[in-house]
């Protein structure tokens, strides 16, 4: 291994800007004759909007325009569409309402966009839009999760029930009977909570519009700025897409919310040309908590039967999942195909059969956040998981591991073809790691200073690296979901790598690099890697779902070696041999058995300068493309365990000690890989301690700031003590898993899982937070004065 | 921000006269409280009388058995002041727990005092050590300057110059924070000066700071964290969010009430 | 409104805003330093923290008009011409961001918590003298490596005595 290449922890390239100040975010940028966007939004659930009085605020100083949702109407442009086609159980589609940019009719959820003011500067918009009368027609507001189709208020007409579709997956009747086989059945109730993404960068746009060229371009904070190029040109008509541009440059964290074409960025690109301006808007913070997609909000019941010995037999689930006022962009694939598959965990399960009802709710819409669908199945497994052993009587690990897939490949009842994977060495090298066996010495010391100590377990698998195009498509997906690559070698030798993924934190720029400094041999510093352009890279899927490193880098992967091909034609050429006798290693072309050799800079410059070939031969150049369609998903599993300690007196829980062993086959660069795990698991205790967006009876947001929703601070968590285990993906040439989302996927249900040890009983819901926990304990106290 | 007129006056005396000449202005002090409401647009002030250049608002000073501090002392000056570690420990404590160190760099005495959030700590020192608020009109006893939620007895053009400390022989301070926003869900501050005791609660009750004569009359005997074993204080008047309901809150209490002691004690 | 002048990054500005103008707002907007964000409205993420008269403050909850005189450090003035400060030295070596958007005002902090507490620094004051900054990325883990040894190569470099300069209560 090299001190640049594949799996060395290699410095960012990126970081020099960043600790700088010299980072360059969306809001960081600003057009010749910029006017400010300020929404005015809905302080109502849900109302009609019977009338919207525009007139004195249009008269304001610096008041540019004012546009509501006829507007959006009169010009034809079209509504936010939800792109995964989900059918019911009776085979008939999803039933959608619509989701215009700005509200027509009627607003669904506190923080719509009933209109939009343009104006010279931010204060003046923001003034104007308070002086805009809007005549609401107050309805009843639907909050509630688990009783949202049970409603009177029907959020969308065209759903009635607020049902959005009652599907399935699994087989009904050869579950049922395996239950009614079992000889022990854990039954468990569980809610998900609802979560705010709250990457540290709010939302910003700015769309602007070239009256010359007849052109737009809009710079977003996009994860995926040619998808929401597809989608704002598709099924928007904002402009064809040779027409729109969309540049997403640093991008300051995204976690899922920053896939979505949202509202905003839909107008500020819309009225750039209305107004004849570039138009600006940057999200604040509690505009962030009112409008970004939100995540989770599940409840659930759900099964697991076994037989006498404690092996598995099948697992039920029902579960209802809020979807919001209205379906964001891929929110509907997220309860269902990212959900359901992964209810087997890590578990040999013969028979599993989930249901899943969505719901309208007059709430922000929900959509993917971090993880997407497999925290909240990792959540229902590893509850059920660690209560049956508990009720069995059972170590959990040995519970586990009885359970456990040993054999690959893996064919689950839910979709899912697991392809490798060695769950029993996780577990023991993190058992090695927390000192298991030194817990029991360690409870009792807690317990001698009036602390409750407890141990958690969580053995996750998550389907990332998504995805394989044909499945996803019979599966409902709008879009495939393959990565494009472009390597483009200069004359000189140096690089320029564009690709469809786009970094929002992850290191692209230094772990895409290492890939090509690795394979071609060349230097590191000679590799720049170009996303988040339209104009500059032609096509991408844009990154989310674990899938840069095992889809994104597979492309570049597939690109190099067309790079090599080519460069062994240049090579014959020079080099005067056959094509055939070429070899490349280490940044060299040579001739087999001479010592003829041609260092890659100069096969480059001879693709470039091309006096060695014969007119049409073969093409001057040395730049290749390619697109790459995953045939599998990747299956990266892992086991965490949280070891934490409460005062009962106070119900703080201080998490001691952390422990996660992953398996993300094979790594580029470690130090990425461990910094994703531990901002994983910061995520994942915060849904299990301190995170919930809670809203009222009458559907305001009653945590809408930082004030009220509690994020994770420095102070909150311990260090991770992270380990690795390795088998190889076999579905990509480099054998990666991808590591996002692990950390989130596996940590809530470690946390809850030491939490009901420590307590001795079940009854506590994420967030877990000091009262809560307080309240459990005293049941546990009282519970071990009466033994 | 609604606009607004700015002005930095040098002296208490010159910020008194802008206050009572122009309309509708309001005192900025560390701003950490209005800022963000004037951000919000929840305070419209036509004028801000920026007192940060009012030197004669700052400072730290034993005088004989008081501790005076000025209402432009920040906390992080309170919690470094060797005067204030010497004099009353407690304090200083208190004073580097407040917010984070940004907002601790901003953020005074003065107009902690003056906003008298429900959930700010200073109430609860200046109530329990029996303190003077001194404005530049007159001297107002804690027990009588804070006067319900975000209520106190300042007139309009009253501005707050120094708070005075008796020296307690013995002081405590003991917070719950709220885990999301850091301010007090419960504070407790317990002085012991001479045979007067004093516990006085902040960020749980319906009213603002108040005292609790039970956990006062108990600590009376022994001036120990054990004297307060079994003492609860009721969730009547308790208030209650989605942070802590009343219950949690009254529970809470008792417990920072030992804490506290415990702290003043040298048991912590 | 109002006249301002003030140093920052060494250098003498000065301008013509209104008094609305937020410290943040006259860095990043009149003088293009937009190193420094704005990740919230309530004064808690700290994402616009830099240093006014040698202390952090949170640029987003101070006017600029109160910063008449000041000296202000911002990220970006932060490096000593070409060569990096020890501690934006030691983010980048032990990977104390991702994102990137928290960087600034985390390496602010981080400055300043040495300023306050000297170069010998344990994890258990590093994570609590981080109150005032929210990173979603890390989970802080780097971070507090980070600190501990930027604080150790900033008394390597004279840029922080043994010694606690200035003693905090506790």
């Amino acid at each position: 291994m090299s001190a640049t290449g594949i799996g060395a922890p290699v410095r960012r390239k990126e970081d020099h800007r960043f600790i700088t100040g010299q980072g360059r975010y969306t809001d960081d940028i600003n057009r010749p004759g910029q006017a400010h966007a300020y929404f005015l939004r809905s302080p109502h659930a849900h109302a009609t909007l019977k009338k919207i009085d525009t007139m004195a605020a249009a008269a304001m100083p610096g008041v540019l325009g004012i546009f509501t949702g006829d507007d959006l109407a009169a010009d034809k442009v079209g509504g936010l569409i939800c792109g995964w086609m989900i059918h019911n159980k009776d085979g008939s589609p999803m039933r959608a309402g619509p989701h215009p940019a700005l509200a027509q009719g009627k607003v669904r959820y506190v923080g719509d966009h009933v209109a939009v003011v343009v104006a010279e500067t931010l204060a003046q918009a923001r003034d104007a839009a308070e002086a805009i009368v809007v005549d609401y027609g107050v309805l009843p507001a639907v909050v509630d999760t688990a009783t949202a189709a049970k409603a009177k208020t029907q959020v969308h007409a065209e759903a009635p029930d607020n049902t959005v579709f009652n599907w399935h997956l699994g087989d009904r009747a050869a579950t049922d009977a395996a239950f009614k086989a079992a000889k022990h059945v854990t039954k468990l109730d569980i809610v998900n909570n609802r979560l705010v993404p709250n990457p540290m960068e709010p939302r910003a746009a700015v769309g602007d519009y070239d009256q010359g060229e007849g052109a737009f371009t809009l710079y977003t904070t996009s994860q995926n700025p040619h998808v929401a190029r597809l989608v704002l040109s598709a099924f928007i008509g904002i402009a064809p897409e040779n027409k729109l541009r969309v540049i997403a440059p640093d991008v300051g964290g995204g976690f899922g919310s920053k896939i979505f074409i949202y509202a905003e960025e839909t107008v500020c690109v819309w009225v750039a040309k209305k107004v004849g301006r570039p138009v600006k808007w940057t999200s604040d913070r509690t505009e962030a908590f009112l409008s970004d997609a939100h995540g989770r909000d599940h409840v659930t019941h759900a099964e697991l039967a076994m037989d006498a010995d404690g092996k598995m037999l099948a697992m039920r689930v029902h579960t209802t999942a809020n979807l919001g006022a209205y379906l964001s962009t891929f929110s509907s694939s997220v309860p269902t195909y990212l959900y359901a598959p992964l209810l087997s965990g890590q578990y040999d399960i013969p028979a599993i059969y989930c249901e899943v009802d969505a719901v309208y709710t007059n709430t922000a819409p929900v959509d993917a956040y971090r993880g997407a669908g497999r925290p909240e199945a990792t959540f229902v497994v590893e509850r059920l998981v660690e209560v049956a052993a508990r009720q069995l009587g059972k170590d959990p690990a040995k519970f586990r591991t009885q359970n456990f897939i040993k054999k690959f490949p893996h064919q689950t009842p839910v979709i899912m073809m697991y392809d490798t994977g060695n769950y029993g060495a996780s577990l023991k090298k993190a058992m090695e790691i927390i000192d298991y066996k030194g817990f029991p010495k360690r409870r009792r010391d807690s317990a001698r200073s009036g602390k409750l100590r407890g141990i958690g377990f969580s053995a996750y698998i998550e389907a990332c690296g998504i995805a394989p195009s044909a499945a996803v498509g019979s599966l409902g997906a709008g879009v495939g979901l393959w990565e494009s690559a472009e390597v483009r070698v200069n004359p000189i030798g140096t690089i320029e790598v564009l690709t469809g993924s786009h970094s929002h934190g992850q290191g692209h720029e230094t772990t895409f690099a290492q890939l090509v400094s690795d394979r071609l041999g060349v230097p590191l510093e000679n590799v720049s890697i170009v996303h988040g352009d339209t104009d500059k890279v032609q096509m991408g899927m844009g990154t989310y779902g674990s899938r840069s490193g095992a889809v994104g880098m597979s492309a570049i992967f597939k690109a190099i070696d067309k790079v090599i091909a080519k460069g062994k034609k240049v090579a014959a050429y020079v080099l005067e041999a056959d094509e055939a006798d070429i070899d490349f290693k280490d940044g060299n072309f040579s001739v087999k058995g001479t010592d003829r050799t041609l260092d890659f800079g100069s096969c480059a410059l001879q693709a470039y300068v091309a006096h060695k070939f014969n007119g049409q031969d073969l093409e001057p150049g040395l730049k290749e493309g390619a697109f790459y369609d995953p045939t599998n998903f990747t299956f990266p599993a892992g086991v965490h365990i949280c070891e934490l300690e409460i005062d009962p007196d106070t119900g703080v829980t201080r998490i001691e000690r952390w422990a996660a062993v992953d398996d993300f086959g094979n790594v580029i660069n470690p130090m990425i890989v461990e910094g994703q795990v531990h901002g994983g698991i910061a995520q994942g205790v915060g849904q299990a301690l301190l995170e919930g967006a809670r809203y009222n009876a009458d559907g305001q947001l009653v945590t809408a700031s930082f004030m009220d929703y509690c994020m994770p601070r420095a102070d909150d968590l311990p260090s991770f003590e992270v380990g690795m285990t390795v088998t190889p993906c076999p579905s990509n040439p480099l054998g990666i898993k991808g590591c996002g989302e692990a950390g989130a996927i596996a940590s809530p249900p470690a946390v809850i899982n030491a939490i009901t040890d420590a307590l001795g009983h079940e009854d506590i819901a994420m967030p877990a937070t000091p009262q809560a926990v307080w309240r459990a304990a005293q049941k546990t106290l009282s519970r071990m004065a009466a033994e | 921000m609604y606009a607004f007129t700015y002005h930095r006056p040098a002296t208490a005396r010159q910020a008194a006269s802008l206050l009572a000449k122009k309309e509708d202005a309001k005192l900025l002090a560390g701003g950490h409280t209005l800022l963000p409401t004037m951000k919000q647009r929840l305070a419209s002030p036509g004028a801000l009388v920026d007192l940060s250049s009012c030197a004669d608002l700052k400072g730290i000073a034993r005088k004989g058995r008081n501790l005076v501090i000025g209402a432009m002392t920040t906390h992080a000056e309170v919690a470094a002041s060797p005067e204030v570690q010497e004099a009353i420990p407690a304090l200083a404590y208190l004073a580097s727990h407040i917010g984070d160190p940004h907002v601790r760099h901003r953020g005074t005495i003065g107009g902690s005092v003056a906003n008298n959030d429900p959930a700010a700590d200073y109430p609860a020192a200046l109530l329990a050590l029996g303190a003077t608020v001194v404005t530049n009109k007159r001297k107002l006893p804690a027990e009588e300057f804070f006067s319900g939620l975000y209520e106190t007895a300042l007139e309009e053009d009253e501005i707050i110059v120094k708070v005075s400390f008796p020296v307690a022989s013995k002081a405590g301070y003991a917070k719950f924070r709220n885990p999301a926003s850091r301010y007090a869900l419960v504070g407790v501050f317990v002085a012991k000066r001479g045979s007067e005791i004093a516990v006085a609660i902040i960020g749980a009750g319906e009213g603002g700071v108040f005292r609790w004569p039970e956990a006062e009359a108990a600590l009376k005997g022994r001036f120990a964290a054990k004297s307060l074993d079994g003492l609860k204080h009721t969730a009547k008047g308790i208030n209650g969010d989605i942070h802590a309901d009343a219950e949690y809150r009254a529970h809470l209490i008792g417990v920072m009430a030992k804490q506290a002691v415990a702290q003043a004690t040298g048991k912590a | 409104m109002a006249n301002l002048s003030m140093t920052v990054n060494g250098k003498a500005v000065t301008a013509n805003v209104d008094p609305r103008t937020l410290l943040v707002q006259f860095l990043r907007e009149n003088l293009r330093l937009t190193g420094t964000h704005v990740g919230c409205d309530t004064s808690q993420c700290g994402a616009c923290v830099v240093h006014l008269d040698g202390k952090a403050v949170k640029a987003c909850t101070t006017l600029a008009l109160s910063c008449e005189g000041a000296s202000v450090t911002t990220i970006e003035g932060l490096a000593n011409g070409g060569a990096l400060h020890p501690m934006q030295e030691a983010f980048r070596e032990h990977h104390g961001l991702q994102c990137g958007f928290c960087t600034p005002g985390m390496i602010m902090s981080a400055v300043d918590i040495v300023n306050r507490r000297g170069n010998d620094l344990d994890e258990k004051t590093i994570r609590e003298d981080l109150d005032g900054n929210i990173c979603r990325c890390t989970g802080y883990h780097n971070i507090v490596k980070a600190v501990a040894a930027g604080a150790e190569a900033m008394a390597g470099q004279g840029l922080a005595s043994k010694e606690p300069p200035r003693q905090a209560a506790e």
